[in-house]
């Protein structure tokens, strides 16, 4: 079986705690946790959760239904690759002056990605989008020298109107 | 009615009909006590010696009477000393509910005297826990705690409160005891895929698992076995499931199990699997395992559908309902092929040698189960003794069996016993080994001080026998920290606690020592000397195939 890459999405109520009793699962299931990403929802009583993580087919169906029976979890959905929207935030410190400087912007452009901030022989630049996106800024601007960067791991939405978490669903959960 | 955190604990627990509990008082659970002072008429507080044999003592209390067990610890070593107790609970999918007090939530985090992070240590351990900062959720949070307990796949859920909300003042509103939120009912559908398969099975097979005896549904599982005329394997957890002596009870399978019961997953052509999760050690290797047989999967926790077997059919949700379906719409069915492959496996006697000058473990499980009563508790500790009594043993109704089947726990015994004399009132007998037995022996004072009907039949061959056998099978007999160089004196020792002390080298010393302990009504320890060398078969090897059993 082959090791996929996937993207869950998890609703659970929005308390201190819940994200030790997520991660503890990890540890105590084996399971390879690549991203993982939490914040408040619409509902400030619920907090949303995307885990990217790779496995087999085992794997991603045990993740799926250990993190379903958490009493704090109230919704986990697999994010289907096609329907979902995934975004990732990169912040990136590039080391580059003069003539090198201009050709970091110049991709900086065509990634249509932001200047956030330049100092004297660096310049900061923020980048939003799949990962492969930021996976291929970040090789481009590598020779050039980073000093560091930073990045806040996938949030995943469903294309259309359709939403994760309704009202039919805190009924069940009530 | 305005009442303090510690009175609406006592109220909450009087409404779950939570008469007795477990504990050892502490600095942070102070004032809990005093209104266990206050409430003592009302409910009976049970002191152990060690706060793991009161964990033990409510798991116990759970298993033998099915109603959630309660214990009580303080905070910090208080705390950890029940993790041993909750990891074998939960590993057994027992319902309990623990309660821990705390350090007032100003000082939680500051590394405060007896101050441990409670919850964070029972994350893996519990089902789940609750950590109470405000009094006004007090009431409802630990109703829920019983909720949780008991619902869907039952588990211990922890309560940890802390002192500032114990000595707080609110509002009681006193409310019905809590009920279990109904199982989710099994998918028709999948259910009418299954009779398909029973119908077109010639050789089939129930594995019975603990998920049997929590849902109480013994009763329509014989009824299955009785119509589709399945021979029926269980799990340690679940050998209390069906009277030994029905003509399709194999007994347990798997790594230690009888030939009859672990042969026939080879044989089968259908497996009807019911509360019951596949370990390793019931599987041996799983690529090998069960090869011509289909498998239906019965569970209330979907997680175990494809964790450790992939099963043709997964059917989640009430195992009561899915039984009395499945026998309900099943045409009574006659294997008489069937019944002669296993009628012959079944032939296969037990093991029943005696060598002169000593006791043989099934000798000894033999003249205890003379004497005992169909409802006498039996407990175990772990190791080889626990092995020799899920083979030997010929229980005969449901919750009379106490043993640690998931974790392992040596040290269980004690307080498993004591829970259960005290859940039923019955006479009960604790087979432990002289290993086991030296790690929570001191919950001897606690047997002694309750004057509970406890017999402890101690298998004493003076090493640590299990693991000295896989060192004589696996490790060259280099029997490293194995041989036990102690001269304890169990009959001293008993004495020592109060109790009376037998001390049985051959059967004639057993029977005599055993008529005065069935006589005594009150706790005892019966030394019982068996030869070093005896190993526990038949035995499948670690990964091994079930087909592949090393007899002697």
């Amino acid at each position: 079986m082959s090791n996929e890459r996937f993207a869950v999405s998890i609703i659970v109520t929005n308390q201190s705690g819940v994200l030790t009793r997520i991660s503890s699962l990890f540890s105590q299931r084996d399971f390879n946790i690549d991203t993982f990403t939490s914040g408040e929802t619409e509902n400030p009583a619920l907090a949303r959760i995307t885990i990217t993580a790779s496995g087999d087919n085992r794997k991603k169906d045990q993740l799926i239904k250990q993190i379903s029976k958490l009493y704090d979890v109230k919704k986990v959905v697999l994010m289907t690759p096609e329907n979902t929207i995934l975004r990732e935030l990169l912040i990136v410190k590039v080391k580059a002056t003069g003539d090198r400087l201009r050709e970091v912007l110049d991709a900086s452009n065509v990634f249509r990605s932001k200047v956030v901030d330049m100092s004297p022989g660096s310049v900061c630049i923020e980048l939003t989008g799949e990962s492969s996106k930021l996976n291929a800024f970040l090789k481009y601007v590598e020779p050039y020298g980073i000093l560091e960067y930073c990045r806040t791991g996938l949030i995943a939405v469903e294309r259309g109107s359709a939403c994760l978490y309704t009202e039919d669903d805190s009924k069940e959960t009530a | 009615m305005q009442l303090t955190g510690c009175q609406i604990i006592m109220e909450v627990l009087i409404e779950q009909g939570v008469t007795t509990v477990f504990g050892y008082p502490g600095g942070q659970v102070l004032s809990l006590y005093d209104a266990l002072y206050e409430y003592r008429n009302r409910i009976n507080h049970v002191l152990s010696a060690h706060e793991q044999g009161a964990c033990h003592a409510a798991d116990g209390y759970s298993r033998a009477s099915g109603e959630v067990g309660v214990c009580i610890a303080t905070s910090g070593p208080g705390a950890t000393n029940i993790i041993t107790g909750l990891a074998t609970a939960k590993a057994d999918s027992i319902p309990m509910v623990a309660i821990t007090g705390n350090v007032p939530l100003d000082l939680i985090g500051t590394d405060s005297f007896q101050e441990v992070d409670t919850i964070g240590l029972s994350i893996p351990v519990t089902k789940h826990s609750f950590l109470i900062k405000s009094i006004d959720k007090l009431a409802d949070t630990l109703r829920e705690a019983f909720r949780v307990a008991k619902s869907g796949r039952p588990g211990p859920v922890l309560v940890d409160v802390p002192k500032n909300i114990q000595i707080a003042t609110a509002e009681y509103t006193p409310k019905p005891k809590v009920e279990k939120i109904p199982d989710e009912k099994p998918d028709t559908a999948l259910l009418d895929e299954a009779l398909m398969l029973i119908e077109q099975s010639e050789r089939p097979l129930i594995y019975c698992g603990g998920g049997v005896i929590n849902a109480n549904c013994q009763q329509q599982l014989q009824a299955l076995a009785e119509k589709c005329d399945a021979y029926v394997a269980f799990s340690m957890m679940a050998l209390t499931a069906m009277d030994c002596d029905h003509p399709k009870y194999l007994g347990m399978s798997g790594m230690h199990g009888r030939i009859a019961a672990t042969r026939a997953f080879g044989e089968t052509d259908l497996i009807i699997a019911a509360g019951v999760r596949f370990t390793e050690r019931a599987t041996g290797n799983k690529t090998k395992f069960a090869k011509n047989a289909k498998i239906i999967h019965l569970d209330i926790d979907p997680a175990e559908h494809g964790k450790n077997i992939d099963a043709n059919l997964k059917i989640k949700g009430c195992l009561t309902t899915a039984l009395k379906y499945l026998t309900e719409n099943t045409k009574q069915k006659d294997n008489e092929a069937w019944r002669n492959i296993m009628d012959e496996y079944k032939n296969h006697t037990k093991e029943t040698k005696t060598v002169d000058g000593c006791m043989m473990p099934w000798e000894i499980i033999g003249a205890v189960n003379k004497k005992a009563a169909p409802e006498t508790n039996v407990a175990t500790d772990v190791g080889q003794h626990q092995m020799w009594v899920a083979q030997y043993y010929n229980f005969k109704k449901p919750r009379t069996h106490l043993t640690s089947g998931g974790l392992g726990t040596m040290g269980y015994g004690m307080g498993a016993a004591i829970g259960g004399a005290i859940a039923t009132g019955n006479q009960t007998v604790l087979f432990t080994g002289d290993g086991s037995f030296g790690m929570n022996l001191n919950e001897m004072a606690t047997a002694v001080s309750q004057n509970l009907p406890l017999i402890v039949v101690i298998f004493n061959n003076k090493v640590l026998g299990m693991i000295r056998q896989w060192q004589s099978l696996f490790f060259n007999n280099h029997f490293m920290a194995t041989v036990l160089d102690r001269e304890t004196d169990f009959v001293k020792l008993a004495e020592a606690f109060g109790a009376n002390g037998y001390r049985a080298t051959n059967i004639t010393e057993l029977n005599s020592a055993l008529d005065k302990a069935f006589a005594l009504k009150s706790p005892c320890i019966i030394d019982c000397y068996i030869p070093s060398e005896e190993n526990v078969f038949p035995m499948v090897p670690p990964n091994g195939s079930l087909d592949n059993i090393i007899l002697k």
